[in-house]
């Protein structure tokens, strides 16, 4: 049976404000957190795709119980089961110790055909996780992909549409193979009554690495410290005119003055 | 000791960001007293290869490799055995992949989308945004080699210098395995068209383009009707005003989710992150997900007829007024201005 994985996490709130405390440590207060916004797009396409090939889903997060909220969304929304990987006291913020992880899961669930992710993590506004999974498995890597085109798993191949800077490729590869899936590849769903119910009632299990049986690499990069970034001090000129005409006049002006032309 | 910069090549010629990367790598390179190599990977890297040395660099390695596959094999075999103190790319759909695939198979570790890097203590620094740009990140890496993307615009492009002659040095192709991928068909995007990222003015629509004081034909429902407007407008309002300027075209969400422009216009939080010279945007309120794809703007101008509208707060110059009568008289000023 054709199995797709997805990963999501728990991202703060978009419209959230988040600031580094006192303490040195990144805050949003008490606001919720919302499943990272790109995800919303992967796991469509996984609940999709499964249905379409009457196979199942499964969703990864990796990380602490933060995460439980995203995957039980995932459910909500109709990924058959969900699964967080925690190891204490790993710095999962590196990539490569993530993707120990990630790959980790993947090897253990053993019968995966793909893997989807959304385009990147709005928290830590990075997407090399994704490409080292598909390393470390030694997968086909589709990155940006817009539409998938043809995917058959009895043949074990894949088509798709990726839009880079240069316009659009349409690409095929092998499965198994690692996605990465753009905004307009989908609409995503909402969750269901039913679904919401499931959602409530699901209890995640949690993995360590010695569940998945490996052993961690060291962290190659250490996050040193964060820091608010300077306040933007602008004072807004409101350009005053008899008409549009004089208006845009004025700005055009000011715009040349400015040297941004 | 030495730094890579990669070359990201189009053809035989080097994208506009490559020079950005090499500015960057350069001052890098001079912290860490190093010499700096321009990699070039691809069959024909004529005028890139020189060009390379007009912009900074000491010496350019030229591989004939053009797949992914194969340029993460030459990277990560230069890397194992040149170890340079670091690998510097633009943060690209190709650079990204390119840099954190070779990181992975050297084991190194890797800062992507960085904006300033500093050397202290003869180790590397970079930072870069996390929670879209609402906090800054100091970021390490504790392996021989660093590898680093930049962000688009961070870095500025150096100046180009006199033809020199740098030593280029071509490397035979090492064993990859074949690539995984087969391309079997590539959509050029819209010729001349000017990449959201790189582009040094951008002009941007919102919700507010379907205000449009035309007429929609009869036939169309009230939805269609909105949606035709809108199109007109970005077509023949907010491009002209694009031509004048050199400007790419940008898009909120709310104009992208209800049909009026492609997705690839859209900037802010689910779309691109850019960073121009001058940013108008007309007809947006300036939602804080708009707010976190174009907050870095040096000069940001709001055109907007609600004056109550969050991007005032946002722009250095406004204007509260109907866009359908701001935008053309703009469009005309900056023709008589700039002619
Ligand atoms: C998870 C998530 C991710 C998101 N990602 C993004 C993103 O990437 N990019 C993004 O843009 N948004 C994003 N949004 C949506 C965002 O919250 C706003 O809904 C959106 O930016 C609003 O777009 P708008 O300003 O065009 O529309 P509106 O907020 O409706 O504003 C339209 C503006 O046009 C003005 N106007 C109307 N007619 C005229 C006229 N004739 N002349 C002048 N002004 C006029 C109005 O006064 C108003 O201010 C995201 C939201 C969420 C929850």
């Amino acid at each position: 049976m054709a199995h797709i994985v997805t990963f999501t996490r728990s991202t703060p709130d978009t419209a959230a404000k988040v600031w580094v405390a006192e303490s040195g440590a990144v805050t949003w207060g008490d606001v919720a957190t919302v499943v990272n916004p790109w995800d919303e797009y992967s796991l469509e396409e996984t609940i999709a795709q499964a249905k379409a090939a009457r196979g199942r889903s499964t969703a990864l997060a990796i990380g602490g119980a933060l995460h439980d909220d995203a995957l039980k969304h995932s459910i909500a929304l109709g990924i058959n089961s969900a699964i967080r990987i925690e190891e204490p006291g790993a710095d999962a913020g590196d990539s490569l110790v993530w993707t120990a992880l990630a790959a980790g899961a993947i090897n253990k669930l053993g019968d995966v055909d793909l893997a989807i992710f959304g385009k990147e993590s709005v928290d830590v506004g990075s997407d090399q996780h994704m490409y080292q999974v598909a390393r470390s498995l030694g997968w086909s890597m589709l990155s940006l992909v817009s539409k998938i085109i043809e995917l058959d798993f009895a043949t074990r191949s894949i088509k798709v549409e990726r839009t880079v800077e240069a316009g659009k490729d349409i690409v095929t590869a092998r499965l198994p193979a690692v996605l990465s899936v753009l905004k307009d590849i989908n609409e995503p769903r909402y969750p269901n009554f039913l679904g919401i119910r499931k959602a409530a009632k699901a209890k995640i299990p949690v993995w360590s690495a010695a569940d998945l049986g490996i052993e961690l690499p060291a962290a190659a990069t250490t996050a040193l410290s964060y820091s608010n970034p300077p306040a933007r001090d602008i004072s807004t000129e409101i350009i005053a005119g008899a008409d549009a005409a004089e208006k845009a006049a004025l700005l055009a002006s000011h715009l040349l003055a400015e040297k941004v032309l | 000791m030495t730094v890579f910069a990669w070359i990201e090549t189009q053809g035989a010629y080097a994208q506009p960001s490559s020079w950005e990367t090499l500015g960057g790598a350069r001052a890098l390179a001079d912290a860490l007293q190093t010499d700096l190599r321009a990699v070039i990977f691809g069959g024909d890297s004529g005028s890139a290869a020189s060009d390379a040395g007009r912009y900074g660099a000491d010496a350019v390695i030229v591989c004939a490799c053009e797949t992914m596959e194969s340029q993460v094999a030459q990277l990560s075999s230069l890397v194992a055995e040149r170890k340079p103190r670091a690998v510097v790319a633009a943060g690209s759909s190709r650079g990204r992949e390119l840099m954190a695939s070779a990181a992975f198979d050297t084991g190194s570790g890797l800062i992507s989308d960085v904006f300033e890097l500093r050397v202290e203590d003869g180790l590397i620094i970079g930072t870069r945004p996390v929670y879209a740009g609402k906090v800054l990140m100091d970021m390490r890496a504790e392996t021989a080699t660093t590898f680093l993307t930049l962000r688009p615009r961070a870095f500025p492009t150096p100046a180009k210098g006199a033809k020199s002659q740098v030593p280029i040095e071509t490397v035979a192709a090492v064993d990859a395995p074949s690539s995984p991928l087969t391309t079997v068909e590539t959509i050029a995007a819209e010729a001349g068209a000017i990449s959201l990222t790189d582009a040094s003015i951008i002009v941007s629509g919102g919700r507010g383009m379907a205000n449009n004081p035309v007429a929609a034909p009869g036939t169309l429902s009230a939805d269609e009707a909105n949606i035709w407007r809108a199109q007109q407008g970005f077509a023949h309002i907010l491009k002209p005003l694009a031509a004048v300027l050199g400007a790419a075209i940008g898009a909120s969400r709310a104009a992208v989710d209800a049909g009026y422009i492609a997705y690839e216009h859209q900037v802010g939080q689910t779309g691109k992150v850019v960073s121009p010279d001058l940013y108008i945007a007309c007809g947006i309120s300036g939602a804080i997900q708009h707010q976190a794809g174009m907050r870095g703007s040096k000069i940001i101008v709001a055109i907007n007829k609600d004056k109550n509208a969050p991007i005032f707060k946002l722009a250095h110059y406004g204007i509260v007024g109907d866009l359908y009568e701001i935008v053309p008289a703009l469009t005309a000023a900056l023709e008589r201005k700039l002619s």
